[in-house]
């Protein structure tokens, strides 16, 4: 089919090395000893465990379940007996650990009961569902939830579904292979894609260094009667960036800005995606296995059939590295990293693994001072300026760093391929980018934090008051009650009842809650002295009116020694009676 | 007659001009101090008091109002630099060891449910009620240790929160030339 084709800006063309690897058929890898299945294997949220150790699990059978909507299940690779759900070294470019189900096949590879869904018949949202505990997500690298990228746009028709099976890093041969052998499959995926989406087009956009899958590829779509475009882009890397493969097939340029394409009515799906949603869809299969290259410095390349969780030095084994192999590559040379420990597992995105050495990756020569050529910004495919980016992220100039849209930039590593002082510009924007994380993380804790402790004063301050007028009323009833008390015990005196009255009447109109406490005890004191003495004065003539002579006699004698021993002074004042009250 | 004129205009043009700048001095009168906002933006709110004031506002008021900038160990020497740069003072060393971000752990086991230490937390993060067992929520503790010497029977300790994948960050491609290193190290590229 002829189509008018758009060109995007920039890009290299680095060579394809994709020979070794797409002569042989795929190769299913053997079962191995132990699979390690990380729990953490698409964008957004961590799968949560729901098998412990010592559990029994069969293939399919779910292991980690979603979190969320933008999260998407986890399954078991084979049947077998779950060892440990413990942190173990995921394929990162940090090398730490991270939560992941540890399983001893038994073997067997018996599949658990599989439920397939007729996607036409079916709701949308159960077929969203049905590919989220499936497990399903984007296979082309990021690791896109499927169904996320399914559910349609609110308010923007979909003009074109794209899907990619442009390839375009060097190396890298499992979509080639996934097309040329399986096209019927993947053919089927696109339409139950078309089917949810309702797309105007549908584009199939391939490199045209991959002539078998082209062919194949419309095949299949004959086959089928489907009205599916398959076309053929031309090589150049990177055209099959999903913004760059848009441009090619559409002419649509995506802004910066936006967060989803659907937003311009495109989207666009890796070829692997479309096929393992057809397995989950019309036979129930989770994705528990993907195709992956293994290449470089091997005796053997070839694409194999893998489990997720196989350990990459196993696999390496199997395409026999020359003994200088020092390391494996995951992902392709433009894009991928050193894994930091061989032994951690394949993912859901791992699409290949490169046997390192230094003839195929040369050990860079020493960064040298910018000169200022330009030649990153001709290359970048995004109309970035990296010299620019670089000389800010080198100066830690963040701000700056943003108003030249770094996050806009996808890492593709043109500019560093081309620059001629071999400055490795992606390292550089990696860490301002990571630096703008943390910092943006940081910010919003401060933020929380400081929300928290000014709600803390303002709740201990409310507290404070509240107490005090709570204490100011308790004491001023207090103190009204003790007076009326004492006004009604010292009936006979009048006068000695003003006062507490008049320490009552000063304590309740008292604006300050402080000063009405004050007044409020001054009163209980006052009352209770009050009392005391006509207590006293009441208490004083009881036993001392009707005594007898001799009585008499005997109180003048024990007043005659006190007196004398400077005891007591005389009997009516006694001062001890006070403080004791 | 044209001079009057002249005049007339230019005391006319001086009343119009007055009248709008003072409209526009009550409209877009600005609220508070606009310089202690930015530096307590870069304060760390961990209200820690480390500064000697008693919370991270405090203390921005008082650097507004000529306190020294690297009385914040939560801070670090960044945020020193920060300070720096926006007040355009000079960056001063750290008035203390730089320590790293670490949270406050309970030892449930020895706690004996006193309360002190909820009382201490500036930011709440600690729950638990008399006589029950106290746990710090740790993504809301700020670490400031201000939970640690009320405590009767040291049972809180900070822990160095971990690397994780998520907090994980890319390293920066040079390795850096400290000026304390006696001489020049060469440039190198990080492995």
């Amino acid at each position: 089919m002829l189509m008018n084709l758009f060109k995007f800006k920039g890009g290299v063309k680095p060579p394809s090395n994709k020979l070794q690897s797409n002569h042989l058929p795929i190769a299913q890898a053997p079962l191995p000893a132990r699979l390690v299945v990380p729990l953490h294997q698409s964008i957004g949220g961590t799968p949560r465990p729901i098998v412990a150790a010592g559990d029994h699990v069969l293939k399919g059978q779910m292991i980690g379940e979603a979190d969320g909507w933008i999260s998407a299940a986890v399954h078991a690779p084979t049947s077998g007996t779950v060892i440990e759900v413990a942190m173990h070294v995921r394929p990162h470019p940090s090398g730490l650990d991270s939560l992941c189900v540890v399983i001893e096949p038994d073997g067997k590879d018996e599949w658990i009961a599989r439920t397939p869904i007729d996607h036409k018949a079916a709701a949308p949202a159960d077929v969203f569902h049905h590919l989220q505990q499936c497990g399903i997500v984007g296979l082309g690298g990021a690791g896109f939830p499927a169904h996320g990228k399914l559910t349609p746009s609110k308010g923007v028709a979909m003009d074109e579904l794209i899907i990619n099976g442009a390839e375009c890093e060097p190396f890298i041969t499992c979509d080639d292979l996934l097309m040329r052998e399986r096209a019927d499959e993947v053919v089927r995926g696109i339409a139950v894609f078309r089917d949810l989406l309702q797309p105007k087009k549908v584009l199939i956009g391939i490199e045209d260094n991959k002539p078998e899958a082209i062919a194949a590829m419309q095949v299949a779509v004959d086959a089928q009667k489907e009205p599916f475009s398959v076309v053929a882009v031309p090589t150049l890397y990177p055209a099959g960036g999903a913004k760059q493969l848009i441009r090619v097939l559409t002419g649509k340029e995506v802004p910066g800005s936006m967060r989803s394409t659907a937003d311009m009515g495109v989207q666009v799906f890796n070829v692997g995606t479309a096929y393992s949603a057809w397995r989950a869809i019309a036979h129930g299969e989770p994705l528990i296995s993907r195709i992956l290259t293994i290449t470089g410095n091997v005796h053997a390349p070839r694409n194999y059939e893998v489990l997720i969780g196989t350990p990459m030095d196993e696999l390496l084994a199997l395409a026999q590295p020359h003994p200088d192999t020092d390391g494996i590559v995951m992902g392709g040379p433009m894009m991928g990293f050193l894994v930091p420990d061989v032994h951690a597992p394949v993912v859901k995105t791992t699409n290949c693994l490169i046997a390192h050495d230094d003839r195929l990756f040369p050990p860079k020569a020493p960064e040298m001072p910018c000169i200022r050529c330009g030649a990153c910004a001709r290359a970048c495919p995004h109309e970035l300026q990296p010299f620019e980016l670089y000389w800010f992220s080198r100066a830690k100039n963040f701000g700056k760093t943003q108003e030249y849209n770094i996050f806009d930039c996808i890492e593709c590593g043109c500019c560093s391929y081309v620059c001629p002082s071999r400055i490795p510009l992606v390292q550089y924007f990696r860490f301002a980018k990571s630096e703008i994380w943390a910092r943006e993380r940081e910010k919003n804790a401060a933020d929380q934090a400081k929300a928290r402790f000014e709600f803390k004063q303002l709740r201990e301050e409310r507290e404070k008051a509240e107490k005090a007028e709570k204490l100011a009323k308790a004491a001023a009833a207090q103190a009204a009650k003790k007076a009326a008390e004492a006004a009604a015990a010292a009936a006979s005196p009048a006068s000695e009842g003003e006062a507490p009255a008049s320490a009552v009447a000063e304590a309740a109109p008292a604006p300050v809650a402080v000063d009405a406490e004050k007044a409020a005890k001054m009163a209980t004191i006052q009352a209770a002295m009050e009392r005391a003495k006509a207590q006293r004065e009441a208490a004083q003539p009881k036993n001392t009116d009707a005594l007898k002579a001799a009585q008499q006699k005997e109180i003048d004698e024990i007043e005659a020694r006190r007196q004398a021993a400077h005891l007591s002074e005389p009997p009516p004042v006694a001062p001890a009676s006070e403080k004791t009250e | 007659m044209d001079i009057l004129l002249a005049i007339a205009i230019m005391a006319l043009g001086a009343v119009v001009l007055g009248a709008a700048l003072g409209y526009a001095s009550i409209k877009f009168k600005v609220e508070g101090d606009p310089l202690v906002e930015k530096i307590e933006a870069i304060l760390p709110q961990t209200q820690c008091g480390q500064c000697g004031y008693p919370g991270c506002r405090p203390y921005a008021e008082a650097i507004a109002n000529g306190d020294e900038i690297n009385k914040c160990p939560p801070g670090g020497s960044e945020g020193v630099q920060r300070l720096a740069d926006l007040l355009g003072r000079e960056a001063k060393p750290l008035d203390a060891e730089e320590k790293p971000k670490s949270v406050a752990i309970i030892d449930e086991q020895t706690c004996i449910g006193c309360t002190l230490c909820i009382q201490a937390c500036p930011v709440d993060a600690i729950v638990g009620a008399a006589k029950q067992m106290h746990t710090i929520v740790a993504p809301l503790c700020t670490g400031c240790e201000l939970c640690l010497p009320p405590c009767p029977v040291e049972c809180i300790h900070m822990e160095a929160i971990p690397e994780t994948i998520d907090n994980w960050k890319w390293k920066y491609p040079l390795v850096e030339i400290k000026p304390d290193m006696g001489q020049a190290a060469p440039i190198k590229e990080a492995a």
